[in-house]
């Protein structure tokens, strides 16, 4: 590993990371927060049956969603996949495999895998068809579901700014599921909008911590999707 | 006459005590945020990072880093806090929110709730429904008693469920059901409905305390 982790481009960030097969985590709601530049390499790169962990499968034309219509992808672990339509399609065709999980089943089995937990309790899903297969116990007088700790080759994280140690700040909801990934894989490679020397932030305001970033590129200010644009009027300017 | 949506959502409202942290689900519940009684402090969380909702921006001002989990954009306020997704479901599983009111396709008499899939239709997925039930302390069922002519609050639930045990309480457009541990108890009704209306729209006999 190189000890500058910054890279002059996507490709670059990725070079060497990508095969087959392989089981990526990529980060973001919907398309919010979504490592798009690096998703755009995956797809270039050609690279197939892959196993993704995402909160969803993007949109149709977005992010992930890329993948699925370049058909890259063997499987999809996942909380919700109602919003992509060619997704669903191949879903139903029996083209793409799904496991869906409860999101904060998801958003912990990530965190446990990142932290060294290779499987925890929750009560989450106990009594559903989430908890068929899986070992039950009971605690404090409630049957709890045994789920495991999740694990990736590769992470794939957006982040608003980051330094050069690779140390990241996130920006509002584009937070989600970036942080708990960043640390659940062999490689997590970064992009961020902006770079910035180190010493530039508040060490009491970083959110990832340099140590889980193994490679970090700059990507811009991009152009970015909104899924559902909901607004209310203004009021009129005399009330203003 | 049965309750409207806004009504149903502004008795629903009537649960929000000051100081609540509450989670709104998709549909009639998010009409919930418009109704708190002035002076009140209520926080809305929302699942995918964000506590202290504010409304729809104005046109021109939407941000795409700023969504609620309906991927709605909508806009903060100055008590709003942004976490990660396993920090946002710690908040819900670990029991910090006070409430919950959620849409869904069936109750059952013991509370069970199913609210994600119909089998023979396209699953879209969980959510965080399954994690809102298990860990959040009271969950109020905001819906339409029926549903194009089928019944919704049943003995059992014959879809897949959410949660075992984890309705707390029911609003419809006709009627209260308080989940007790002897089954339903009828406590309100919408003007002008009558108790013979719930028996023949409710797959489960209840008893009646009307206040």
């Amino acid at each position: 590993m190189s000890l500058n982790k910054v890279h002059s481009t996507p490709e670059a960030a990725l070079a060497g990371f990508l095969h087959d097969d392989m089981t990526i985590m990529s980060g973001g709601f919907g398309v919010c927060g979504i490592p798009a530049a690096l998703i755009d390499v995956i797809l270039d790169s050609g690279v197939r049956g892959l196993t993704l962990i995402s909160n969803n499968p993007g949109a149709d034309g977005h992010g992930l969603g890329k993948l699925f219509k370049n058909r890259q992808v063997r499987k999809l672990i996942c909380s919700y996949a109602g919003d992509n339509a060619l997704f669903a399609q191949q879903f139903m065709a029996g083209e793409v495999e799904v496991e869906f999980n409860p999101q904060g089943t998801l958003a912990e089995r990530i965190r446990a895998g990142g932290a060294g937990i290779p499987a925890f309790y929750t009560r989450t899903g106990a009594g559903t068809v989430i908890a068929e297969g899986k070992p039950t116990a009971e605690f404090d007088g409630h049957p709890h579901v045994l789920e495991r700790g999740l694990r990736a080759d590769l992470a794939l994280v957006h982040a608003w700014m980051g330094d050069t140690e690779g140390n990241l700040l996130y920006r509002m909801t584009a937070r989600n599921f970036n942080p708990p990934m960043a640390t659940a894989a062999e490689v997590t490679v970064a992009e961020v909008e902006t770079l910035v020397p180190v010493g530039s932030f508040d060490p009491d305001h970083i959110v990832t911590p340099g140590i889980f970033v193994d490679r970090l590129v700059a990507v811009g200010a991009i152009n970015k999707h909104i899924e559902q644009r909901t607004v209310r009027p203004r009021p009129l300017a005399a009330e203003a | 006459m049965p309750w409207t949506r806004q009504e149903m959502a502004a008795r629903a409202a009537e649960e929000l005590r000051d100081g609540f942290y509450v989670n709104l689900g998709i549909g009639i519940p998010t009409l919930v945020a418009n109704c708190v009684p002035p002076g009140m402090r209520v926080q809305f969380q929302s699942e995918n990072g964000m506590l202290g909702m504010g409304p729809f921006p104005y046109e021109g001002e939407e941000d795409a880093d700023l969504i609620n989990a309906g991927k709605q954009t909508i806009t903060s306020l100055p008590s709003t806090s942004y976490f990660d997704s396993a920090s946002s479901f710690g908040m819900i599983r670990g029991g910090h929110i006070q409430l919950a009111i959620l849409g869904a396709l069936q109750v059952s008499a013991r509370g069970d709730l199913a609210n994600w899939s119909v089998p023979g239709k396209m699953i879209k997925g969980i959510g965080g429904a399954m994690d809102l039930v298990a860990g959040v302390r009271r969950v109020i069922v905001l819906m339409e008693h029926i549903s194009k002519g089928e019944i919704k609050i049943v003995e059992q639930c014959s879809l897949p469920l959410t949660g075992v045990e984890v309705v707390n309480k029911i609003i419809t457009d006709l009627c209260v059901f308080e989940v007790g541990p002897g089954g339903l108890v009828l406590t309100e009704l919408a003007p002008g409905v009558t108790e013979d209306e719930i028996r023949s729209k409710t797959g489960t006999p209840f008893a009646t305390q009307l206040h």
